[in-house]
């Protein structure tokens, strides 16, 4: 039986058993779970990778406006603008996470990575790194593996649902994978991917889903864009050999532990925070459905199966 | 315990947005309710009902562009999707949507898809379950209960005795596993609906036999619904 990913802990213990890179007992996992074979695998998550960039590419290019018209453009206009609060891979990386969100949240193609409302980070953040330190695709594919690897353990320990522990589960645990990709790209021991994990799992804690009229829009968009930032930070920190002190399991199960004892108006039921906000029960109203028929009490429906004629 | 999730559940699926529950999931249950009505069958006219919390959202989720896409045989990736409303036209589909807030006997994420063209109708009910899984919860008013990911064979036939152990028997000299059946009927020697989900596919030939039998009134075969 292979290595299962239900600790990190457990997963340093078998690269050092077996004296293996980091992204090898992912690829064992699904091999042997789910019966594939290694080379498709690659090339899946190279697909995967090419669907990533072109979201990236198309949100900075391609008109990006939302049926709700929350979503308008966003993402070109941070990449286009003249002023760099930061420094121009800060406003790229903004800006290409923005995009391919965006491209989600306008019907177009991505992967949900882990989940479509957090799209855009994996995208913004790889691409990036790419851009700077000229990565090359085989060492991009063995990062999406690593980042494979910490969704999984997350998934295990706690949840990667916004439904279930919020949007903390969503954003943070796509900002905890793509922090590892980055320090793993940059050539980082497993000490340094589980810190950068660790830590960018501190950052995001609590996060709830409010999302606006229920649309995967707002705040959504946004927060993939400071994901991305906090992937990025993290790695920063971790690279340098800073220690997260709480280990990333308990990091996790922290993070398992806040999605359960959170309200269920903060679980993706548009009920709550910036949703239940005086503008944001407005753009509900103006941007749903309203002319919704209500069953009155004797028609709430056949049974059924019902006996009517096929 | 529930199915592990695999490497390309956390770096995947390629879909299209904006929600594997609202986009994803939707555009299954109208490829299965295509695939139930005839793949190449052309649809003259559809009426879809969203039900309970697909109800406020669906335009804002492209629900009614991803059942359409379904109903056009798109896959969950497929770019056309977005362009759903107007390919559907161009196809000469003529397609009404309702609202239904307070279906309370249904799942939070439902929607009824009923389909007509050439003399034949379909009904089919299916349930949005999160991560673009789907539950098709009836098909014509029987009680089906399938995900469409793995091969379906749904068989309508008379309601007699040894027709259970006939399908099964035939199932099993093919070599092919049954994970889960269903059996519903609409009264004693009446209609009764199989939905049979298998491991394995089974051969064309096999599948014309079982229709040739007295007792078969229609048998459908669905494959893994993203292919």
């Amino acid at each position: 039986m292979s290595f299962l990913f239900d600790s990190f802990e457990g997963w340093k213990a078998i690269i050092e058993e077996k004296k293996v890179s980091l992204f090898q007992p992912v690829i064992e996992y699904e091999i042997n779970e789910k019966g594939s074979e290694e080379q498709s695998i690659l090339l899946g998550l190279e697909k995967a990778l090419d669907v990533m960039f072109d979201a990236v590419d198309s949100g900075l290019t391609e008109d990006m406006v939302s049926r709700s018209g929350m979503i308008n453009n966003g993402a070109k206009k941070v990449y286009n603008h003249g002023v760099s609060v930061l420094g121009e891979n800060f406003q790229k990386v903004i800006a290409r996470a923005l995009a391919a969100k965006e491209v989600n949240s306008c019907m177009g193609r991505v992967v949900a990575a882990p989940t479509a409302g957090a799209s855009g980070i994996i995208p913004g953040v790889l691409y990036t790194l790419k851009d700077i330190h000229s990565i090359e695709k085989k060492t991009l594919v063995e990062a999406l593996l690593v980042s494979a690897g910490i969704g999984l353990i997350i998934d295990n320990k706690a949840s990667l649902a916004g439904a279930v522990g919020g949007c903390q589960a969503e954003t943070g645990s796509a900002a905890a994978m793509a922090s590892g990709a980055i320090v793993y790209c940059l050539g980082g021991d497993f000490l340094q991917v589980s810190n950068a994990v660790g830590i960018t799992i501190q950052c995001m804690l609590g996060l709830v889903c409010d999302p606006v009229a229920g649309l995967v829009e707002v705040p959504c968009v946004v927060r993939n864009a400071s994901a991305a930032a906090i992937a990025f930070s993290s790695a920063q920190i971790a690279m340098a050999g800073v220690d997260a002190v709480i280990p990333v399991d308990e990091c996790i199960e922290a993070m398992g532990e806040i999605g359960q004892s959170m309200e269920e108006r903060y679980k993706e039921t548009a009920l709550g925070g910036l949703a239940a906000t005086k503008t944001g029960k407005a753009l509900s109203k103006k941007i749903l459905i309203s002319d919704i028929q209500i069953l009155g009490e004797e028609e709430v429906l056949p049974e059924k199966p019902s006996n009517k004629a096929c | 315990m529930a199915k592990r999730s695999g490497i390309f559940d956390m770096i995947g699926p390629v879909m299209i947005g904006p929600s594997s529950s609202h986009t994803a999931g939707v555009v299954r249950i109208g490829r299965v309710a295509k695939r139930i009505f005839g793949k190449h069958l052309a649809i003259e006219s559809v009426q879809i009902t969203f039900y309970n919390s697909f109800a406020r959202t669906y335009e804002g989720h492209g629900s009614d562009r991803a059942i359409l896409a379904g109903l056009l045989d798109f896959k969950t990736d497929d770019a056309r999707i977005k362009n759903a409303l107007d390919l559907a036209t161009q196809e000469s589909i003529s397609y009404t949507f309702k609202a239904v807030g307070n279906a309370s006997i249904y799942h939070p994420n439902t929607v009824k898809v009923e389909v007509q063209g050439n003399g034949r109708s379909v009904e089919v009910i299916g349930e949005s379950l999160g991560g673009g899984v789907i539950n098709i919860a009836s098909l014509d008013d029987f009680k089906a209960d399938f995900s469409a990911s793995n091969h379906t064979l749904i068989i309508k036939a008379t309601d007699e005795r040894g027709v259970i152990a006939f399908i099964s028997n035939i199932l099993a000299q093919e070599n092919c596993n049954i994970a889960t059946m269903s059996v519903s009927r609409k009264g004693k020697n009446d209609l009764a609906c199989h939905v049979i989900e298998m491991d394995s596919g089974i051969p064309q030939i096999t599948m014309d036999y079982i229709r040739h039998i007295n007792w078969c009134k229609e048998l459908i075969y669905i494959p893994d619904i993203d292919f």
